[in-house]
């Protein structure tokens, strides 16, 4: 069954009908082109299909197309501004923080996302609750980025290039 | 994937009255369970109601001192709240050690509750599976049965209940409020989750068309004592092997009373209440946590590869009583 639906997908306004049975990730990409997030799992296992949904990193395999209707999505494509590249892609080509390439979109999303927690205070599964502030140690960068894998295990470059730009 | 028809709710009677019409309708809340279901052939509904946009995404204190999560509140959102964290902190922390940033930023109060095993026989249509299709045999009774459970289990089912947050809710003896057909109704959560028996196919007490509206904290003042401690195969984004949510209260180095819930051993969280009973009124000792440990899970009856959880689940009970009482003295 179709339905008409409205994304705003970095900064344009798509509007596309899908069949119901459309996730968010396959309308971006199958539909709409947009191919910064990939397809590792389609499970929910994987974290490369990471956007920012209406300001706050999510995965797009699991949910549909048609209950975004009318959502603003920021993918790792629409982060720059024009030619300047936002800081944490800049810290990712600086310290070396990919192989293949194939995570990194949902990588740099998920780290975007995550920095907007850490800022507002939320804890982690490693954060001493009590603590005010949130300080982005290493231990702490690694479990809250722990819903994105690499298998090209760039881990400790990702690590680095995030530590970076929390400073 | 089956065709199906897609509503947004906006208002809880309405959901209710459209799924309840449709004998193939769901619920549909954030998705990272029911759509994973839907692309593997586990679930095929015909009409999805998303009920994750109702005015149900509030967290709010109750004049009688309890708190309401609304059904609709997403998991990030809960594990982060201020009063959650320092009234109820096992919950929040019960919350982050589950899924990832970016699920939980999906996933909401609702859908956790009623998200289903991760026995992979069940999620596997090509197998036998009495919970996904009841009546065809269990292939985990004699199959690959490392995660299933060591209590309460029955030859027609061995799944364990996979949320972390259902385990604090029922230490804290959490009550779910419920819209259903014939109108509202609290269920306590001890009461909600059923054991297999011979009816696998069912994991909850609730009836086609049953919403979850939300979900009632008791004012329990010694949950801001509280720790969930989960055992798993990596240090993050996994499932629990074992898990326990508990809350204390120590006077003058004396259990006055506790509360504890295991994850990861029973088709429901178990509600460790022999433990409970032993505790109460004992020195808060490793040796008193031991014979409680012990006690409780003398009932398990392992599966030929989860022998080691039952070892676990004392030694991780012991370890988040003494950080408890540790901590308190
Ligand atoms: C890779 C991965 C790892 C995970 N790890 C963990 C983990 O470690 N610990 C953990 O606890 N969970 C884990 N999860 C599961 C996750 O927490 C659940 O998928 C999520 O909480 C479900 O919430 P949802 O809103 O997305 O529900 P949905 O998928 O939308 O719905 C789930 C079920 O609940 C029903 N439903 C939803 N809302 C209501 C309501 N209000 N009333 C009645 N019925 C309703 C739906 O019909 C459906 O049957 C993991 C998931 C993934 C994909
Ligand atoms: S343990 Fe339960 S869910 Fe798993 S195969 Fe057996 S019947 Fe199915
Ligand atoms: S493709 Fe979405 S998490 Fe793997
Ligand atoms: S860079 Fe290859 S998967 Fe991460």
């Amino acid at each position: 069954m179709d339905e008409s639906i409205t994304l705003h997908v970095d900064g344009r306004k798509r509007s596309l009908t899908v069949d119901t049975r459309t996730t968010l990730l396959d309308a971006l990409r199958e539909r709409l082109g947009v191919t910064a997030p990939k397809k590792g799992c389609d499970h929910g296992q994987c974290g490369s299909c990471t956007v920012l949904l209406d300001g706050r990193r999510a995965t797009t395999c699991l949910t549909l197309a048609v209950a975004h209707d009318g959502a603003e999505v920021v993918t790792a494509d629409g982060l720059a501004e024009g030619d300047s590249l936002h800081p944490v892609q800049r810290a990712f080509l600086d310290h070396d923080g990919l192989q293949c390439g194939y995570c990194t979109p949902g990588q740099v999303c998920s780290a975007v996302g995550m920095l907007a927690e850490a800022a507002a205070g939320w804890p982690s599964h490693v954060t001493r609750d009590g603590a005010g502030r949130v300080e982005l140690t290493d231990e702490e960068i690694r479990e809250r980025m722990s819903g994105n894998l690499c298998r090209c295990g760039a881990y400790p470059n990702i690590v680095a290039a995030i530590r970076e730009v929390a400073r | 994937m089956n065709p199906f028809e897609y509503r947004r709710a906006m208002d809880a009677t309405a959901a209710v009255a459209l799924v309840t019409e449709h004998p193939g309708a769901a619920f549909l809340a954030g998705g990272t369970n029911l759509v994973d279901h839907l692309k593997l052939g586990v679930a095929r509904p015909d009409l999805l109601v998303d009920v994750s946009r109702l005015p149900l995404d509030t967290i709010s204190s109750l004049p009688d001192g309890r708190v309401r999560v609304g059904a609709a509140v997403r998991n990030s959102d809960l594990a982060a709240d201020p009063l959650i964290r320092r009234r109820y902190p096992m919950l929040s922390a019960a919350l982050l050690a589950g899924a990832s940033g970016q699920l939980r930023n999906l996933a909401t109060t609702g859908g956790n509750l009623l998200q289903r095993t991760r026995c992979v026989y069940f999620q596997d249509v090509t197998t036998p599976c009495n919970k996904r299709e009841p009546g065809s045999g269990c292939s985990a009774l004699e199959g690959y049965n490392r995660g299933h459970a060591i209590l309460g289990a029955s030859e027609q089912c061995v799944a364990v209940h996979p949320s972390d947050l259902a385990v604090a809710l029922t230490a804290l003896e959490a009550e779910v409020q419920v819209l259903g057909p014939a109108g509202e109704r609290t269920i306590p959560i001890g009461e909600l989750y059923r054991l297999p028996g011979d009816a696998p196919e069912r994991d909850t007490v609730l009836s086609h068309g049953d919403l979850i509206t939300a979900v009632d904290l008791p004012e329990l003042p010694m949950a801001a004592c509280s720790a969930y401690r989960k055992v798993r195969d990596r240090a993050s984004y996994a499932f629990a092997l074992v898990s326990v949510a508990a809350a204390v209260d120590v006077a003058d180095g004396v259990i006055r009373d506790v509360r504890i819930a295991f994850g990861g051993v029973a088709h429901r969280p178990w509600r460790a209440t022999r433990a409970e009973q032993l505790l109460r009124g004992e020195p808060a000792t490793e040796t008193a946590f031991a014979a409680a440990a012990h006690a409780e899970l003398a009932p398990a009856r392992p599966l030929a590869h989860n022998a080691f959880k039952v070892p676990l689940a004392a030694s991780t009970l012991v370890a988040t009583l003494r950080g408890l009482t540790e901590e308190g003295r």
